[in-house]
């Protein structure tokens, strides 16, 4: 299998990435996908005070409208063979440096539409579900404009067609975070998470650009058709170590193992933030810096490898977290986390799971997005309450709620038919199809983990839904408006539906096709795909069970009771940031306190005492310097004295 | 007796005349002692000459005279504008040039 | 080292007349003591004549070491024009300008005597290892012609160069000494008819008496005396009279003639500084005096002035 497998990958290899089409045509609307949302956020951050009543509309709007263009550019690019459905659209020469010369320009190819259609569709959806959940918010103009900000720099970044300029959508999606966490800047939490991501989201950062640069001093070039058709020619080394700093990148951004501390934090922001952003989009911007970058990864097995380790280790830990906490926007975050492991450990399967990954990140937009939605709508029903033990009992209260987010939840632990079946299901078999330990290693735990999955998620319908009502007093939950249970609703039927459309005679995989490659088909399976599937489902089916038996069937205590030491560390992230702090921060201030102790006592000191030798030294020298024309005679005399010295000395 | 003897007098001239500007204040008789010095090389230029048994070092003294006129000129001139300034031809006084 | 002396004397004996050996032994005292004679003495009219008694005494070495030339021009140029313009300019200063004997520089005075003889001595102990065994070639070759041709010839020829380069360096030095010495001017120049109009309204068209006029002295610091017996305070050139003041003389100027001899009122000796170049202060003083009575005819005395270094 492995000389399958390489063969596989040595075909793949030596075939170039196809050069893109020049955009013509309908193409030429690809750069209104980033203007539109750009122009929309501009109107609303200038525009001040003047456009609060009207502000959210035109947001709504540039949304919608860079939708549509989206929607029309896919049926252009469906008009094109396969291997013409990459379109470069030439915008303008950015850094015409005379040995280092970068072209802004945009690249539509199937796997960007991909992204496009999810960004710019869930991205309208909860653009209108703001326009409700948001309606109270004085700031509700300056959100608006955050979200188009955010929708125009991850447009930016899925449609560069260079590192270069995903950079700058890399960091603009960065910025937009930060200010979405941070929205509510009279919450110090809120602050403080919006710190916390930017800072953690910039070590991440320091991987990309590292590796940028390495590319450039490699490649001599940025962009993904010179980086990536001339990746065979370059040794493994480099490849490893571009492909890891890659990584490094990814993690940051898609809060993978060491750098998933910030996510849980991040849902300080507003819920259709977390839904948008941390859950359905930008989180997933790692996968698709993996993905895009495949051609190095398919080199550089290594990489591969701490790619695939550092999803199996994330979607352990999310899930693991997912099954201790009781703030219902936090287990959610966790779930993401867990998600996005798996997702990431396909991408790191190669060309076998790339697909899948994109597969799982699609289906796992809409349903996350809607459950995030959904958990908006509950919170927004008991006035901001986020622990999950003071809800219970809202399924007869919340009856749309509960159903888009019941669907979102069967559609998350797997069950057949609904999306995320198709998606995790394939993880799973491939995970185990990698073959070897590490194939064994790497499928048991995707399969254990999607058995707490089940337990967890089980969890928080249990204690939201059902059981007794732990409200609050005073606490009269509602049906939320239709501006906001539309979007959950269509979201729901995308949860049900996206995986067996996307599957379904492997349409999701052919689309993709010309970009990441045949995904190479096995000829022996390491478990056969319907034993796999039976052995899943049952495992599934126990974290279900397990999960009604412990929180479905007895009463919620309103506040957590004591727990096992390994409830305790899940509670706490898995001690994430006493890590982060225990070997990073204590060392730094260290070092810091260290390092000025340093410059204080030992540079400044020999400087400052340097000079103050030489200034004492002149003080007293300068004695010397007495203005009496005399004194200078005798030295001068006494001088000419010594020189009829010397040469006495040497005659004599 | 040797023509050694007037190169001992040079010496012995030229070394008080140097001491003298060492030790006196008043600019005009430091001067002198500076003209004084002069002499002294002028005697030993001379007496060279006759050593060697040519003119040359008649004519070497011959140009220290001449310079030592125009040095006398522009010396004199220079204590005569100090001492119009300062009102003293004394070299202490003369210090603000220091520290 | 006095052995070595002895045997250079001893060598170059044959080349040293009698004559020379005894003007050496004149000489050099008289140019050693003069110049020992110009550093310690107090006065600078006193050490500028020591000084040219050096020079004449330097030019009577060279006329004995046959430099008949140069004699003359030491004689001539730096005993006559040099010493003279010394001296002009010691008087312009102010002759009474003399050091004071205490020596302000810390340490200058033993370090400037250990120098002096430290340096004497080295210089003797190189002339006397640089001429060891050297004889004197004399200058009877080369003063064939006489002294003044010879040098002549050199000057002429050889060092042609260098003597024109001398009378850029005289022009240079006689322009520079006028450039220092030039004063700016701060007022307008007065006119003929100016300096007339002034002395008209003045008060005092006519010319000022002369010093010593009815007097029995005609010293310039002898006031004239008025047709009533008193002294004209302005008949004494106020220079005169601040010069005298400046030395603590009794000036008999502004007072009644019958005190003069009596009572010597005691005058302030004024500082220098103060009263230099203002001679406004002078007039504006006071003119004070009492009419004279017939019985005691004036009797003003001729200021006496101490000679004073």
């Amino acid at each position: 299998m492995s000389v399958l497998a390489s063969q596989a990958l040595a075909q793949l290899a030596a075939a170039p990435a196809p050069s893109p089409v020049p955009a013509s045509g309908s193409f030429s609307l690809t750069v209104w996908l980033v203007l539109l949302p750009l122009i929309g956020a501009a109107v609303l951050l200038l525009s001040g005070r003047r456009a609060d009543p009207w502000g959210h509309l035109v947001g709504v709007a540039a949304s919608v409208a860079s939708f549509l263009v989206a929607v029309v550019l896919f049926f252009s690019l469906q008009g094109h063979a396969g291997d013409e459905r990459s379109i470069g659209q030439h915008l303008f020469s950015w850094v015409p440096v005379a040995g280092f010369h970068v072209d802004a320009g945009l690249l539509l190819d199937p796997l960007s539409m991909a992204f496009v259609l999810l960004i710019t569709g869930v991205g309208s959806l909860i653009h209108i579900y703001s326009v409700g959940y948001m309606s109270h918010d004085a700031g509700r103009r300056r959100f608006f404009g955050y979200l188009n900000l955010f929708v125009a720099a991850m447009l930016l970044l899925v449609l560069a067609d260079g590192y270069l300029l995903l950079y700058v959508g890399w960091e603009g999606v960065g910025l937009a975070s930060y200010l979405l966490i941070g929205f509510w800047t009279f919450k110090p939490t809120a602050a403080t998470a919006a710190k916390k991501a930017f800072v953690v989201n910039r070590v991440g950062d320091v991987g990309l650009g590292l590796a940028i640069m390495l590319m450039f001093a490699t490649f001599g070039t940025t962009s993904f058709v010179g980086v990536l058709g001339n990746a065979d020619f370059v040794s493994s080394g480099t490849l490893t170590a571009i492909g890891l700093l890659l990584l490094l990148g990814a993690c940051g951004k898609s809060a993978q193992a060491p750098l998933q501390t910030w996510l849980l934090d991040a849902m300080e922001g507003p819920t259709p933030v977390s839904a948008l952003i941390h859950a359905a989009t930008m989180v997933t911007a790692g996968v698709y810096l993996v993905v895009r970058s495949g051609p190095i990864f398919d080199l550089a097995p290594d990489a591969r490898l701490a790619v695939t380790i550092v999803g199996a280790v994330t979607l352990s830990m999310g899930a693991l977290i997912g099954c201790a906490k009781d703030d219902i926007k936090k287990v959610l975050a966790a779930s993401t986390m867990s998600q996005i492991g798996y997702m990431v450990l396909a991408a790191g399967l190669g060309p076998a799971g790339y697909a899948i990954a994109i597969l799982h990140l699609l289906t796992h937009g809409f349903f996350k997005a809607g459950m995030f939605l959904g958990a908006g709508s509950v919170m927004h029903a008991l006035d901001d309450e986020v622990d999950m033990r003071r809800y219970g009992g809202l399924r007869k209260v919340m009856p749309i709620t509960f159903v888009t987010f019941g669907l979102g939840y069967l559609a998350i632990i797997g069950l057949p038919p609904f999306s995320g079946f198709f998606s995790k299901d394939k993880i799973i078999e491939a995970a185990f199809d990698k073959g070897g330990t590490s194939g064994w290693v790497l499928g048991t735990t995707a399969l254990v983990a999607a058995g707490v999955t089940a337990f967890y998620m089980t969890r928080l319908m249990a204690m939201t839904f059902f059981g007794e009502a732990r409200w609050a007093k005073g606490a009269h939950p509602h049906e939320a408006p239709s501006v906001m249970t539309a979007p959950m609703v269509v979201l729901a039927i995308g949860s049900v539906c996206a995986g067996g459309l996307l599957v379904l005679g492997g349409s999701l995989q052919n689309w993709l096709e010309p970009v990441v490659g045949q995904s190479v088909e096995v000829g022996a399976h390491t478990i056969s795909p319907t034993v796999l599937t039976l052995i899943t489902l049952l495992v599934v089916g126990g974290g279900v069970a397990g999960g009604w038996v412990v929180f479905g069937r007895r009463s919620i205590p309103v506040t957590a009771p004591a727990a096992g030491p390994l409830v305790v560390a899940a509670r706490r992230d898995l001690y994430g940031d006493a890590a982060n702090e225990a070997l990073l921060m204590r060392p730094g201030q260290w070092l810091t306190r260290w390092l000025v102790w340093f410059d204080g006592r030992g540079v400044d000191g020999f400087v400052n005492g340097l000079a103050a030798t030489i200034g004492g030294g002149s003080a007293r020298l300068r004695r010397w310097q007495t203005g009496f024309v005399r004194s200078y005679a005798l030295s001068m005399f006494g001088g000419a004295a010594l020189v009829v010295a010397a040469v006495l000395v040497v005659r004599l | 007796m040797s023509p050694d003897w007037w190169l001992y007098l040079s010496a012995a001239l030229f070394s008080v005349g140097a001491a003298g500007v060492l030790l006196r204040r008043n600019a005009i008789v430091v001067f002198m002692c500076v003209e004084l010095m002069l002499n002294a090389v002028n005697l030993t230029l001379v007496t060279f000459s006759r050593i060697n048994g040519d003119l040359d070092g008649q004519i070497i003294a011959f140009f220290v005279m001449v310079v030592a006129a125009a040095e006398v000129v522009v010396g004199l001139a220079i204590i005569v504008t100090i001492f119009r300034t300062r009102r003293t031809a004394s070299l202490d006084e003369a210090n603000l040039l220091k520290y | 080292m006095t052995s070595l002396t002895l045997n250079s004397l001893a060598l170059a004996a044959s080349h040293m007349s009698t004559a020379e050996t005894v003007g050496f032994w004149i000489l050099a005292p008289i140019a050693l003591l003069g110049a020992l004679g110009v550093i310690f003495a107090r006065s600078a009219v006193h050490a500028g004549l020591l000084l040219g008694l050096v020079m004449l005494s330097l030019g009577v070495v060279y006329g004995v070491q046959d430099a008949q030339f140069l004699m003359f021009v030491q004689l001539i140029v730096y005993a006559g024009a040099v010493m003279s313009l010394f001296l002009f300019v010691l008087m312009l200063v102010g002759i009474d300008s003399s050091d004071s004997l205490v020596e302000t520089l810390r340490a200058q005075r033993p370090l400037a005597l250990l120098l002096g003889l430290g340096f004497a001595v080295l210089l003797v102990a190189g002339i006397a290892d640089a001429t060891t065994g050297t004889t004197s070639a004399g200058l009877e070759e080369a003063n064939a012609d006489g002294n003044v041709l010879g040098l002549a010839k050199l000057l002429f020829t050889r060092y042609v160069f260098a003597f024109e380069l001398t009378s850029a360096l005289l022009i240079t030095a006689a322009l520079g000494a006028m450039v220092l010495t030039h004063r700016e001017k701060i007022g307008p120049k007065l006119t003929q008819k100016m300096m007339m109009q002034e002395r008209v309204r003045g008060g005092r068209p006519s010319p000022l008496p002369g010093p010593g006029v009815f007097a029995r002295s005609n010293a310039v610091g002898t006031p004239a005396l008025l047709p009533d017996g008193t002294a004209a305070s302005e008949s004494v050139s106020p220079s005169v009279a601040q010069t005298l003041a400046g030395r603590g003389v009794e000036s008999v100027v502004g007072r009644h003639p019958a005190t003069i001899d009596a009572q010597p009122a005691p005058v302030e000796p004024e500082s220098f500084e103060a009263e230099s170049f203002q001679p406004e202060t002078f007039e504006a003083e006071p003119f004070e005096w009492a009419p004279s009575s017939p019985e005691s005819p004036p009797e003003p005395e001729p200021a006496t002035t101490e000679e004073d270094a």
